[in-house]
């Protein structure tokens, strides 16, 4: 057996995926996983468990796997982490738990997140693992969001015998794992059978409740809640700013994205929520965010899908597995290229004028400052413009809050270790406070705020 | 599930609901609005909250029943049964002070949102000058209601079926030629009424306010479906919104956005009457 490559997953073929929302890769087999379980070397100081922001205890899960253990694998997972069917699918493993792994110094690193996804996708055909929760304290605890960040903040507070509350503002759990991330890449399925086994623990869910405007977070605080966890994420559209932009036919990836996500728009009429997708789309942007949105389009119906990133594809910030999928299903890249424009027939977008880019001195992020060649303007033709440049604070509960700290850009000023804000009794973690960032950043955000109330509870006594 | 405690009929397309949902009629002020859904399938529909009873528990829709969902909720959810979803306040609060004397204009289904601003007015200490209207008679509602509140009520029809013939600018034109001092104006209807309404105050440098009906989708802020255009500036009409300086608002733009998806919405329309009368039919068999 060769030790040097990952066990590969199989996928969906791409000339057959595009035309359907069904999920690419299609998981491990147990014999599968058991291969790629048999590659991991156990190393005693386990690296990798580091790597990861909720630190899973990896060689002793895999363990497990290699053994055929697999409820006690799911079982090891779920100590630490209460969504393992949504990490194991999208975690940006290459840059987290996989890219201090120490086979992967010289070989191919163990697949661990392919692995995870395998042992909660086991357990979803096998017997459920419910985690233990605490004696009952007492205490009354309110979360705002029910994306990563609050449900694993809900989660871990619960299993410390506290009551929890989350309170989340649209008609659903999960946050952007319902309304953002596609289908494809993340049933939606997948999402409810994981915030349902929250709710098996006694965590209580309840949607619809728009804090800020039904309840302010103040008031939760004078209503008999002891502590609030704030998740309510990265959820306010950036647009560029550029003419043309409020034409139809321009969205936003969010609501690109909420439309088919959410309100399941890919089956108009039967669902009532419309989208439009015209024959040629463009999205701006590079991120993962972007790559959802193009491979969204095809879905949708178009016959070109073209992404439009101002760096060079040494830059785009999205996973290198979602470039990779994109490319295979025809995804057609305009690198270093920006819009100026956008030009509009009738009030509908028609197309783009860009602007050919030429990368510079490096900027403060690090990376090389694109730059606009002028005189390279040109047209491409668009019926359809996804912009996809990223996603600024939920603006309502910052808006609501007095007193609570926010950092120029309207984040909330959170201690990285415990999440504590400007005020006594609020905590914050994920997105709202990071900017837009990863699942398992804004779940480990989560994690540790969990702790810093259950100790702040235990020290207000 | 969101019970429907009394369901009204106002008119042969209009209809009155109230739903419980007791915490939203503890929260909701004038101006405010909400976002139902009917059922799984439904998409969220964003609705003015006409009236709350915190101590019942109520809160007040009116529905003008003009395409899919909104025939559908005015065909089949009634008094006793429910809907899946009901989320808000949204939205910022009209502001409401003592201005001195406003007009309040309202047009056609429009009259149900400025309703409880006009009331909230009154009590603030306003004199109250009220315009109504509608195309005709059958899409006229809450004369009474109106009358009640206003010092003084006009109500038009385009066809004349009902008070006086004429548009709801009309009065609104009259009132501010007469040099009578009109502190500010609040108009809601059609887009095309607040916009011919907007530019008859600017003319007379009236401060008006007008409150835009973009489509939405979360009503949240979170997905830019709203956007308006507003002094030069993309705003959010959920958030930042619903009311603004009708002066600065692009009612243009408001308009073709607006119509973006008249060919879905006709398709999802035409598809529920047609299985309507199948329903039907099969009933009859
Ligand atoms: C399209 C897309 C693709 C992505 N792909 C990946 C990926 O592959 N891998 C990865 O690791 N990350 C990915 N991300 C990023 C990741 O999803 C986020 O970093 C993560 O979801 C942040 O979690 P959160 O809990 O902080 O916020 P969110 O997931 O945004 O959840 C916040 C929740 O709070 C609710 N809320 C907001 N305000 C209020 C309020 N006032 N009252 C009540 N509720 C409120 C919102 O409705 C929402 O449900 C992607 C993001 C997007 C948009
Ligand atoms: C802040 C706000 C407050 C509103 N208040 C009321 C109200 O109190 N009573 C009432 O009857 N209607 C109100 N509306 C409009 C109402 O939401 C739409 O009439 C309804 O969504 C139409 O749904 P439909 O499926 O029946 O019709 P559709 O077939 O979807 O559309 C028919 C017409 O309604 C317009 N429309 C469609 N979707 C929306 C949407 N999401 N938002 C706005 N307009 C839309 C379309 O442009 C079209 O002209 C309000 C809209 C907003 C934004
Ligand atoms: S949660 Fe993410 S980072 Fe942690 S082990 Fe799993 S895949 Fe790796
Ligand atoms: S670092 Fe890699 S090889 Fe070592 S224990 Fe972790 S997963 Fe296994
Ligand atoms: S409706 Fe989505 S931002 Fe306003």
């Amino acid at each position: 057996m060769s030790r040097e490559k990952q066990v590969p997953m199989r996928q969906q073929d791409s000339d057959i995926r595009i035309h359907n929302f069904d999920e690419v890769p299609l998981g491990y087999t147990e014999e599968e996983a058991i291969l790629e379980a048999e590659r991991c070397l156990q190393c005693p100081n386990a690296p990798c468990g580091e790597g990861c922001p909720v630190q899973i205890d990896i060689p002793r899960f895999i363990d497990h796997i290699k053994n055929r253990r697999f409820a006690e694998a799911i079982a090891t997972i779920k100590e630490e982490n209460t969504l393992p069917a949504v990490c194991g699918r999208v975690c940006p493993q290459e840059n987290q738990c996989q890219v201090v792994c120490t086979l992967g110094k010289r070989l191919e690193p163990v697949a661990i997140g392919k692995l995870e996804r395998f042992c909660a996708d086991w357990e979803a055909e096998h017997e459920r693992y419910c985690p233990e929760v605490g004696k009952e304290t007492g205490y009354r605890v309110a979360v705002i969001g029910a994306g990563p960040a609050g449900l694993t903040a809900a989660g871990d507070l619960r299993k410390l015998g506290h009551e929890v509350t989350i309170f989340e503002l649209l008609h659903v759990a999960g946050g952007v794992l319902m309304y953002g991330i596609p289908e494809f890449r993340l049933p939606k399925e997948v999402v409810k059978r994981e915030i349902s086994a929250l709710e098996e623990m006694g965590v209580k869910i309840e949607v619809n409740k728009v804090i800020g405007q039904i309840y302010t977070v103040d008031e939760l605080l004078e209503n008999g809640y002891n502590a609030v966890f704030i998740g309510t994420g990265a959820g306010l559209p950036r647009f560029l700013g550029v003419p043309g932009e409020n034409l139809n036919g321009v969205y936003s990836a969010n609501e690109f994205l909420t439309r088919t996500n959410l309100m399941r728009a890919f089956r108009f009429p039967e669902y009532d929520t419309p989208i439009k997708v015209g024959k040629c789309v463009i999205t701006v942007g590079g991120g993962n965010v972007a790559m959802d949105s193009a491979r969204t389009a095809l879905r949708l119906g178009a016959k070109e899908s073209i992404i439009v990133y101002r760096r060079s594809e040494q830059e785009l910030p999205a996973r290198r597995e979602e470039v990779e999928h994109a490319k295979e299903e025809g995804i057609k890249f305009q690198l270093l290229t920006n819009p100026i424009r956008f030009i509009g027939k009738d009030g509908a977008v028609a197309g783009a004028e860009c602007i050919r880019m030429e990368l510079g001195e490096p900027d403060e992020s690090g990376r090389r400052r694109p730059v606009p060649i002028s005189g390279s303007e040109f047209t491409i033709k668009a019926d359809t413009v996804v912009v996809a440049i990223g996603n600024g604070p939920h603006p309502l509960v910052p808006r609501t809050t007095k007193g609570l700290k926010l950092s120029q850009h309207g984040n909330i000023v959170a201690d990285p270790k415990t999440g504590q804000t400007s005020k006594e009794g609020i905590f914050a973690g994920g997105d709202i406070v990071t900017g837009a960032a990863t699942v398992i950043e804004a779940m480990g955000a989560g994690k540790r705020a969990a702790a810093a109330i259950d100790r702040y509870l235990k020290e207000k006594k | 599930m969101y019970t429907i405690l009394s369901k009204m009929t106002l008119s042969s397309q209009i209809r009155e609901y109230v739903i419980e949902a007791p915490e939203v009629a503890r929260a909701a002020k004038p101006g405010q609005f909400i976002v139902l859904r009917l059922h799984e399938r439904g998409e969220r529909i964003p609705l003015t909250i006409v009236d709350a009873d915190p101590q019942a528990g109520g809160v007040t829709i009116v529905v003008q029943e003009v395409g899919k969902s909104t025939r559908e909720m005015g065909d089949h959810f009634h008094a006793g049964g429910s809907v899946l979803d009901f989320a808000g306040p949204l939205g910022v609060p009209s502001e409401i002070e003592n201005y001195g004397t406003v007009i309040c204009v309202g047009g056609g289904l429009g009259i149900a949102p400025l309703y409880p601003i006009a009331r909230g007015l009154k009590k603030a200490g306003n004199t109250v000058i009220g315009i109504i209207g509608a195309r005709s008679k059958d899409l006229l509602f809450y004369i009474d209601r109106m009358d009640a509140i206003c010092d003084e009520l006009h109500v038009m029809t385009d066809d004349g079926s009902t008070g006086r013939k004429g548009f709801t600018v009309d009065p609104l034109r009259e009132i501010l030629s007469s040099r009578r001092k009109i502190d500010r104006v609040w108009a809601i209807g059609p887009a095309i009424m607040m916009k011919v309404c907007a530019e008859v105050t600017r003319e007379f440098d009236v401060p008006t306010v007008v409150s835009l009906n973009s489509i939405m989708i979360d009503g949240t802020g979170m997905c830019g479906g709203c956007r308006v255009e507003v002094g030069g500036e993309a705003k959010f009409a959920c958030v930042d919104g619903p009311e603004f300086d009708a002066h600065k608002v692009n009612f243009d733009l408001l308009m073709s956005r607006q119509s973006f998806y008249h060919e879905e919405e006709r398709c999802a329309l035409d598809r529920y009457l047609a299985a309507e009368k199948e329903k039907e039919q099969r009933e009859d068999r």
